[in-house]
């Protein structure tokens, strides 16, 4: 504090000092913010507005309800089970045996094609009950180990499946890699092979960015338990699709992933027959095993939910609408009536 | 319990008391960090943040990376810590200012600088003009021939007055170069915050014999932090020093006030805690159950037979980690921010800029702006708040004469003009008591006019009324009052002065005429404090009647009166009051009991009425209000009539029939329970119908019933919608707050004076008008405004705004971190109980700052309504009060609303856990961003 104020304006100067910091300082120059007053607005739902609201739902809503449903029927699918009838009629009551013994595995399943099915059309595999969303599995990976050829030793989050037994990382390593699935499926159409193109059936920023060119396989499925496919160990990473479409792991239990597709229409009532090794264990824990061939609409596959989504959800706004429109015909209400302010319809009652 | 300070003896008091080094920080270098820490810690939502932070660094159960919850955690403690770090470094360099400044002290019998530290307890410290006191000095020399100087004390009570400091008695009269050399002894209490009352005694050794014990009161010290004014030079002895002054004591952090959101929002943090723990133990078990019995089959998870100890607490733990963000991290930052936000919203508002002074109003206390909007009572003071405290003299009785009742104006009346030119006793004799019956300081400005240096507004108006009618105080020069009448000069000598205590409630002189060497008596007071003790024989019926008449137009009222002393009479009880002046305990009774053996069988002299005009816009805000559902109580020191009355003139009360007014009187036990009975009772019935029904208590009815019907008078409270209170003390304000807040009302006390400190520090919500008695009020204040009429806007506009932002921002926090945390649970029934997180760490925290904190914000800027429609319909406060906006069961239905839409979504087909969640994540970010301007 000043003490040098001179002393005929001594009262009021220690007075004003004292008080300054906080007194005279702060008198802001007029703004919009300040004052709180920027520009809003608050849209008033009038009947009108909530109606024709309502309505304007509706009329966009349905017809994408009913364009996207039609879109989802367009698609032909054609599923078949065959992780049941793929085992022998012995080994019925003991899968897990049959499938862990060295027996020909080979099976033959007659599709028949209902609808012309036009190219491409998809080959997928069908897990049920499978979880790849379980922590402990989808945490075991290396991402840096399967981009790099360098951090081949970077393996701590692989565990159990991080090294061999003699202390070797596994190029994949993780539960992930190790579980590939590794049922194959062969297609003929009138004794004719039916060409499936595996390339392209995983994603392009997966090829080009997650997976490395110069990554190798290597110790991969040496160990006493064998999970699942084996890899060719002179291919890249980048190249074992296979592979790169297994490693994005499935949210739900329930999942399909692309096999291939198959690069010609299919005639109505055509035969295809498939000959499959029935080789990935699903019956210990009782997992389902489905082929998928399935065409494609601008929609993608089939999937129904979307349309009825769509379709109730305009449903539900054209019948407000109706009941709105109603109700404002028969009982219509002035605008701001302050009779109807809480406090002016029960007086006295706070 | 008692100090006793040796003046000037260098060696012994060295160590017995502290040094004056003042400090007022909280922290030091070193313990700044493990403090600070541990006072953050102490808050149950940073130890739970804390817990969280530390699992996380365990990967096997992580289901993000720990940096997303140790960035903003370190993020929050980093900012608050720097904030206190911060104010406490400038708290240093304060001290450090002070505690270095250059003082001249006395050592060894020298005079020498030392630095304002180094004072010790009995050192003589001299001060020149305009210098800071560096600590509590007792007095004992100043440039003054009669031993006064002048302090200007607006630090210490934000009075801005100049105020007279005397030295004692026993040190009159001691040579200047002697002052060195002063030895003695002065006995005083031992340090405490009462700036108003300081009972030690002097006693000098030889060779300044005195044999006398010199009493000392809060005359004679000048206080740290003061300001010495219009002396040359002064010096004391040190007697309370460093952090042991009255200021230091006084000093101290107030409770910090918490508002109902944030209790509501504590009450639900704990809520969410346990209904967290449910969950966590539910889905525990169902992991650790699935994980034995499917988990074993799905041979490609190699779940090991034989896992480490800590085997079953993996899940759980996970668990717990995945719902940890039920509790949002961001909602104390985030409202730590808007809330200082609406605070300089206050601040910068242009209508709440006092036009006049140019004060803008302020928000000292950022973090209680929703309480306004929840205010059900307000406690007001009536002098300064309601009314401007603006005192102007309007009409006067003079021995049964009345002045000023035609004009309205005393001093316009010609009758009384004549009258003075006439030199009519009585009238002199009146107007002399007006202007010297005070403590008012008359300083000399350069251009020769008179001001007058006042503490309370009544004297100033008297003073200011005895000028105009040609009795002008022209000047006090120590013990002598210079007055001029009629071209003469009349001089008296101010012989004691029996200062005014609200318990006395009047204050009195004693003078001797310097003419005729006459002792009188001069009085002035309430006027149940002087009329009854009027000389037997004197009628004072005209009297009553004069105050009745003014208390009824809203008018002040004080009774002038007066005696002539004997000499002997005069010296007998001088030796008591020196007696009462000088005892430790006790001395204010003393003082009081000893007064009263001189105040009576006065002559009365007349009435004075004091007009204080209502402030502008008091009705319209006080019925603006009251609309809003807010109950007013009236507390004021004044009498009953003029409360009454000021009531009536701003709307405050009814007239009949339409109001209703009931009084709580008597003086014993048994009188006010019956007249508080008799009061419930008509309150009860009365509360159907729509009367506006209002009590009257005063001070003394009070005291009574707070002591022994507080129940009854609880009820009461809770019945009365509208309450005058007159004639009460500081702490009896301060009682009623309480007893209204232990009834679980929101309050807000407003007022101006000293006098509402405490009941504005007790309250929910202080509100301080910045007005002419000081800043004191406004200082102690959470908010303090200008003028009263700006309280309609703090509450309705800001309270309301400010409610509403918050409610919606806490009530969103959790919306959206229950919405995120339920996704994840919802998950985990078909990712097998084993605790994967769908959203990967760069989402959820995104999820968390940029998607759904920083956007928020912006609903600081929310209007529901426009301010016009508010004001026109003030009702719209009632949703506030009744904290509609942020009830418990508002909350759950958010939740239930989370339900409902994750059912929907969770069946939706998708295929790649990424995809699916990351699809999930934009649905997620839609909805809730349509919630957000839903609002």
């Amino acid at each position: 504090m000043n003490s040098n104020t001179p002393s005929s304006s001594a009262g009021r100067a220690g007075s004003a000092d004292s008080a300054a910091p906080r007194r005279n300082s702060k008198r802001p120059k007029y703004s919009k913010f300040t004052q709180q007053e920027l520009p809003a607005c608050k849209p008033i739902l009038t009947p009108r507005w909530a109606i024709s609201a309502f309505m304007l739902v509706s009329i966009v809503f349905i017809p994408i309800g009913v364009v996207s449903l039609f879109a989802s029927r367009d698609v032909v699918e054609i599923i078949d089970r065959y992780e049941n009838v793929c085992v022998p009629e012995s080994f019925r009551n003991d899968k897990v045996t049959y499938i862990q013994s060295d027996v020909d595995k080979i099976c033959n399943r007659t599709l028949r094609v209902k609808k012309l099915m036009k190219q491409p059309i998809y080959v997928y595999y069908q897990l049920d009950n499978f979880y790849q969303n379980h922590r402990r599995y989808v945490k075991s990976r290396s991402d840096s180990q399967l981009k790099n050829n360098n951090s081949q030793d970077d393996v701590d989050s692989c565990k159990p499946e991080d090294n061999t037994a003699d202390g070797m990382p596994i190029v994949p390593c993780g539960l992930i890699a190790w579980s590939l699935f590794n049922d194959t499926f062969n297609f003929s159409l009138n004794n004719q092979q039916l060409a499936v193109n595996k390339k392209g059936i995983s994603w392009k920023s997966d090829r080009d960015s997650k997976f490395g060119k110069n990554v190798f396989p290597k110790n991969f499925q040496n160990g006493s338990f064998i999970g699942g496919k084996h890899l060719n160990s002179s291919v890249p990473l980048s190249e074992q699709e296979d592979l790169i479409v297994w490693m994005r792991t499935a949210a739900l239990p329930t999942f399909r992933k692309l096999y291939g597709k198959i690069e010609r229409d299919l005639q109505p009532n055509e035969l295809i027959q498939v000959t499959l090794e029935n080789n990935y264990n699903t019956y210990s824990f009782n997992g389902k095993k489905k082929l998928v061939l399935s065409t494609t609409s601008w929609l993608g596959g089939k999937n129904d939910f979307l349309g009825i989504a769509y379709l109730t959800v305009g449903g539900l706004c054209f019948f407000l609408a109706l009941s709105f429109t109603v109700v404002y015909l028969v009982k219509p209400r002035r605008l701001g009536d302050p009779s109807y302010l809480s406090w002016n319809r029960n007086p006295g009652g706070h | 319990m008692k100090r006793y300070v040796y003046i000037n003896d260098d060696e012994s008091l060295q160590e017995l008391y502290c040094d004056n080094q003042i400090s007022n920080r909280k922290y030091t270098v070193l313990n700044f960090l493990p403090k600070n820490l541990w006072e953050q810690f102490s808050r149950f939502m940073n130890q739970y943040f804390l817990l969280i932070a530390c699992l996380q660094l365990w990967s096997l159960i992580t289901p993000v990376n720990p940096a997303s919850t140790w960035g903003p955690l370190i993020f929050i403690f980093a900012v608050s810590a720097s904030k206190e770090a911060w104010d406490d470094y400038n708290r240093y360099l304060s001290d450090k200012k002070a505690n270095e400044k250059e003082v001249w002290v006395v050592r060894q019998g020298i005079k020498k600088h030392v630095q304002a530290q180094d004072i010790h307890v009995g050192n003589i410290v001299w001060l020149r003009e305009n210098d800071e006191v560096p600590c509590d000095l007792v007095l004992i020399g100043t440039s003054d021939p009669q031993g006064l100087c002048y302090v200007e004390t607006a630090a210490l009570d934000g009075e801005t007055d100049l105020k007279t400091r005397v030295i004692p008695s026993a040190c009159m009269g001691i040579d200047f170069e002697l002052l060195h050399k002063i030895k003695g002894v002065i006995e005083c209490p031992n340090p405490d915050k009462d700036i108003r009352r300081f009972d030690a005694n002097l006693r000098l050794f030889p060779p300044f014999i005195d044999n006398d014990v010199c009493p000392l009161t809060i005359k004679n010290t000048i206080l740290q932090s003061c300001y010495l004014r219009n002396t040359e030079w002064a010096c004391g002895v040190a007697v309370y020093t460093g952090n042991e002054t009255k200021l230091g004591m006084s000093r101290g952090i107030p409770e910090p006030k918490l508002t109902a959101m944030d209790a509501m929002i504590d009450k639900l943090t704990g809520a969410i805690f346990v209904f967290q723990i449910v969950v966590v133990m539910v889905l525990g078990i169902a992991g650790n159950v699935w994980k034995d019995t499917e988990a074993r089959k799905q041979w490609y998870v190699l779940y090991p037979y034989e896992g480490p100890w800590y085997e079953l607490l993996v899940i759980p733990l996970r668990f717990e980690l995945l719902c940890s963000i039920m509790i949002p991290i961001s909602i104390k930052v985030s409202l730590d921010l808007v809330k200082s936000l609406y605070a300089k919203f206050i601040d910068w508002d242009n209508e709440m800029i006092d036009q006049e002074t140019g004060i803008p109003s302020h928000a000292a206390n950022t973090a209680i702006s929703e309480d306004l909007g929840q205010v059900e009572y307000i406690l007001t003071d009536k002098t300064g708040t309601l009314t401007e405290n603006r005192m102007i003299f309007r009409r006067c009785c003079i021995s049964g004469i009345f002045y000023g009742n035609e004009s309205g104006d005393a001093l316009k009346d010609v009758e009384l003009l004549n009258a003075v030119a006439g030199s009519s006793p009585d009238v002199v004799r009146f107007l002399t008591v007006m202007a010297i019956c005070n403590t008012v300081i008359p300083v000399k400005s350069k251009t020769g006019a008179i001001l007058y240096k006042a503490q309370s507004q009544d004297e100033d108006a008297l003073v200011n009324a005895a000028a105009r009618l040609h009795v002008v105080y022209v000047n006090k020069n120590a013990n002598i009052l210079e007055i001029r009448f009629n071209g003469s000069v009349i001089q008296y000598e101010v012989l004691e002065t029996l200062e005014f205590t609200s318990d006395r409630k009047r204050m009195s002189v004693v003078v001797k005429d310097c003419q005729n060497g006459k002792i009188i008596l001069l009085s002035k007071g309430a006027d149940e404090a002087i009329l009854p003790y009027a000389y037997a024989g004197q009628q004072t019926r005209t009297f009553i009647e004069a105050v009745e008449q003014y208390a009824q137009l809203g008018l002040r009222t004080l009774c002038l009166a007066w005696r002539e002393l004997k000499e002997d009479e005069y010296q007998e009880w001088s030796l008591m009051f020196k007696e009462a002046s000088s005892t430790l305990v006790d001395r204010e009774w003393r003082i009081a009991e000893v007064c009263q053996r001189l105040e009576h069988d006065f002559e009365i002299l007349g009435v004075t009425a004091i007009e204080d005009r209502l402030q502008d816009g008091v009705p319209e805000t006080i019925e603006t209000l009251r609309k809003a559902g807010i109950n007013f109580w009236m507390l004021t020191g004044d009498k009953q009539n003029t409360a009454i009355q000021i009531a009536l003139s701003c709307n405050f009360i009814s007239p009949e029939p339409k109001g209703q007014l009931l009084l709580i009187d008597g003086k014993t036990e048994d009188e006010v329970c019956r007249s508080l009975e008799r009061v419930l009772l008509t309150m009860r019935i009365t509360s159907s119908e729509p009367k506006d029904v209002a009590f009257v208590v005063d001070g003394w009815a009070l005291e009574i019933a707070l002591k022994h019907y507080r129940k009854a008078f609880t009820e009461l409270a809770i019945l009365s919608r509208t309450a005058i209170c007159c004639r009460v003390t500081p702490s009896q304000k301060a009682q009623l707050v309480e007893l209204l807040k232990s009834c679980d009302y929101r309050t807000l006390a407003i007022g101006d004076g000293g006098n509402d400190v405490r009941m504005i520090q007790q309250a929910d919500i202080g509100v301080g008008i910045s007005g002419r008695e000081g800043l004191q009020a406004a200082r102690a204040a959470d908010y303090s405004i200008g003028k009263f009429r700006f309280l309609k806007r703090l509450i309705l506009v800001h309270g309301r705004y400010s409610y509403n932002r918050t409610a919606f921002l806490s009530q969103y926090s959790f919306y959206k971190s229950l919405v995120i945390c339920f996704i994840q649970i919802f998950f985990s029934f078909i990712s097998g109980v084993s605790g994967t997180s769908l959203f990967n760490s760069v989402s959820l925290m995104a999820y968390n700052v940029f998607y759904t904190s920083v956007p928020v914000l912006v609903s600081v800027l929310d209007k529901d309504l426009s301010e016009g429609t508010i004001m026109q319909h003030p009702q719209i406060l009632f949703y506030c009060q009744a904290g509609r906006f942020a009830v418990f069961p508002l909350y759950f239905f958010f939740i239930f609303r989370v339900f409902s839409i994750n059912r929907l979504r969770i069946r939706n087909w998708a295929n790649l856990l990424h995809y699916f969640s990351r699809q999930l994540y934009i649905c997620w970010l839609m909805v809730i961003k349509l919630m957000q301007d839903c609002f």
